[in-house]
């Protein structure tokens, strides 16, 4: 086990540079995982720890080592694919030795090594199969199992989940999260998806354009994004963005947006008087407005209930706003409805540099 | 649907014609079958088959048939095989066959080796030109082996490889990489990427890279590459007639011409004889493989 710190890593594919300075430190038996939209980069810099890519300029180190200019071998770290890269003519058993073989491993070791980790991951009635005999969870599972069997100083992942179907990604989630807990390898765990990010991380970084957006715990981003992007790119319904003036004169502090709506705002915000942001607040902390609370007007678009809640559509101020209600309400399109934010939850972004104030 | 339920043709048919081959309807009546399937399919096997048909008869009538105009010349009245008997016994048959695979299997071995490793480079070994370099060896391809025999004759010369087996199994692979690298190239392509940089990560080195995972899952295009290298070496003429002379030395094709035709003799019947037993062993090698060769020309790597 080891830490992985990267400092100020860059990568640039002929002219183009797509990773532009990037800061991560990944403490040893964390479980990082790397966000953010296709084409952010975030593949590309876990490429670059594994030794898949040269790192252009900075520094990966891995346990305290430079491993800038060491192949991907000496580094000690194992990964999984998006489409498992199980090798097709190898038994389950010999894609998760192969490795161990290359190594020169002595027979019994390898042999207790990977009934080990067959062991850990129900794999033992698979062994003498070929991975085309094999279902889609099978198959990812003798992915890990190859990771595993090496005990890397670290482990890789990139979207390892992403072929399976929804059900099945769930249940893939849980398991990956139950075997970091029980091996606490250091983990890097690239994903698109945030429920992914969310649920299984130690620690998110969420990546956007080939820069660090913003690193931390869970609900730390999912409470104080730093700037718009994070804001919208956590959270499942996102956040609600409307763009205003904040104003304080002449009664409480509101944000006037377009079409003279006015969304309240805590007394908190005075001091912005005058001042153009961006005002989220996110599903949840919309609730129906109760007597003599400040809210706002909307024009319900559409309902979508799940049964656990209910997904309101509604436009306000020319946008869409969602709100989610764990009630149940009869909601009618075409109806209006007062959504009252809850004030304390209100999130304002600069509206140049969509910074959070 | 022109089926009708309870044609003998038809009834097992109506249930395939419920699954995803709907397209295909029309095929499935006796008369309609008849004209759009088998009757192609037997003027094919008549054009491709009669020459065959051709050569075992010819190498099995007795020479008096041969010549006499007045039998019929589909058929053979009194079948010998003294054709074949003298073919093996009183000419070097067995060394020309004996010559050709030799020549054969080592040029296609060589080949096969080299258009490996250059397929390999220039698909997954990233250097600046490498496109280039599969251009032109595509391009070599390209240049008729009845326009290089010439240069190729002098450099034979010079080595002083001339009248040896050397001289084909060293030459003919200008003609086989080429095409062997650009087969395999395609196949090479379609192994997934992520195999290799799971590999790379699993500690192996390039050479245990190709060796291990690569070149076992490529032996469909290594197969059909070497067979096609094999035929075009069994067949080969102009290389052959060129670079060797003396009889001993001889391959098949060239023996089979240069030695049975005695001026404006043609000895027929030895002459089809040889022909036919020279063909047997790419018969062979085809029936074995064709399998993979027809996989291998229409099918990837799958998972």
């Amino acid at each position: 086990m080891a830490e992985v710190r990267i400092r100020g890593v860059r990568k640039s594919f002929g002219n183009v540079e797509v990773i532009h300075g990037v800061d991560v430190d990944i403490s040893d038996g964390e479980f990082v995982v790397l966000v953010g939209p296709s084409g952010c980069g975030k593949s590309t810099l876990l490429r670059m720890i594994a030794g898949l890519e040269r790192i252009t300029d900075g520094e990966v180190m891995i346990g305290g080592r430079v491993v800038n200019q060491m192949p991907p071998k000496e580094r000690d770290v194992a990964m999984v694919f998006q489409n498992y890269a199980l090798y097709p003519h190898m038994k389950v058993y010999d894609n998760m030795a192969f490795s161990m073989k290359l190594r020169g491993a002595e027979k019994s070791e390898v042999d207790q090594r990977v009934q080990k980790a067959a062991d850990i991951l129900g794999l033992t009635p698979f062994l003498e199969r070929y991975p085309r005999q094999l279902s889609g969870g099978q198959r990812q599972r003798v992915a890990m199992g190859r990771a595993i069997v090496r005990d890397p100083q670290v482990f890789l992942f990139d979207e390892p989940l992403s072929n399976l179907d929804a059900k099945l990604r769930v249940q893939m989630r849980t398991e990956i999260k139950e075997l970091h807990q029980r091996l606490k390898t250091t983990s890097v765990y690239v994903t698109h998806d945030q429920i992914e990010a969310m649920t299984m991380a130690d620690r998110i970084v969420v990546m956007h354009d080939g820069i660090v957006e913003q690193a931390g715990e869970p609900l730390d981003l999912y409470d104080n994004p730093t700037n718009t992007f994070v804001a919208g790119f956590i959270g499942s319904p996102a956040m609600n963005f409307v763009r205003g003036t904040v104003r304080a004169n002449g009664g409480p502090a509101r944000l006037e947006a377009k079409d003279g709506v006015a969304l309240p705002l805590g007394d908190g915000w005075s001091g912005q008087d005058g001042r153009s942001v961006v005002y989220g607040i996110r599903p949840e902390h919309l609730v129906l407005a109760e007597a003599g609370q400040r809210s706002v007007e909307s024009e319900i678009a559409v309902v979508e209930p799940t049964g656990a809640e209910t997904l309101l559509v509604s436009r306000v101020a020319g946008g869409e706003f969602q709100a989610v209600f764990r009630e149940r309400h009869a909601f009618r399109p075409g109806t209006r409805v007062q959504l009252a934010p809850l004030l304390d939850k209100v999130h304002l972004f600069d509206a140049e540099t969509g910074q959070r104030l | 649907m022109t089926t009708s339920p309870g044609h003998p043709a038809t009834g097992p048919a109506t249930g395939v014609a419920r699954d995803d081959s709907e397209g295909m309807d029309y095929l499935m009546s006796l008369p309609r079958r008849t004209v759009t399937v088998y009757l192609p399919l037997l003027c094919f096997l008549i054009v491709l088959l009669f020459p065959f048909y051709w050569m075992g008869l010819t190498s099995v009538k007795p020479n008096e048939e041969l010549i006499d105009r007045s039998l019929n010349p589909w058929w053979v009245v009194d079948p010998t095989i003294a054709h074949y008997f003298h073919l093996i016994v009183n000419t070097d048959y067995p060394l020309w066959m004996w010559n050709t695979m030799v020549v054969a299997v080592s040029a296609t071995l060589l080949s096969i080796v080299a258009s490996v490793m250059a397929a390999y480079a220039i698909v997954r070994i990233r250097y600046s030109g490498s496109r280039w370099v599969g251009g032109m060896i595509f391009m070599a391809y390209l240049v008729p082996p009845s326009i290089l025999f010439i240069p190729l004759a002098l450099v034979v010369f010079q080595y002083g490889l001339f009248d040896s087996p050397m001289a084909l199994i060293l030459t003919y692979p200008t003609i086989l990489i080429p095409f062997s690298t650009w087969l395999l190239m395609g196949y090479f392509k379609s192994i997934p990427y992520e195999l290799e940089e799971c590999a790379l990560i699993d500690g192996a080195s390039r050479w245990q890279i190709l060796t291990r995972i690569v070149l076992p899952l490529s032996v469909p295009g290594i197969i059909s590459a070497g067979i096609f290298a094999f035929t075009l070496c069994w067949n080969e003429f102009i290389y052959a007639l060129v670079f060797i002379s003396s009889s001993e030395n001889k391959t098949v094709p060239v023996a089979v011409l240069s030695e049975l035709v005695e001026g404006d003799i043609y000895h027929w019947g030895p002459l089809m004889a040889g022909a036919l037993l020279g063909s047997v062993p790419v018969c062979i090698v085809y029936s074995f493989f064709v399998e993979h060769y027809v996989s291998s020309m229409t099918g990837a790597v799958k998972e």
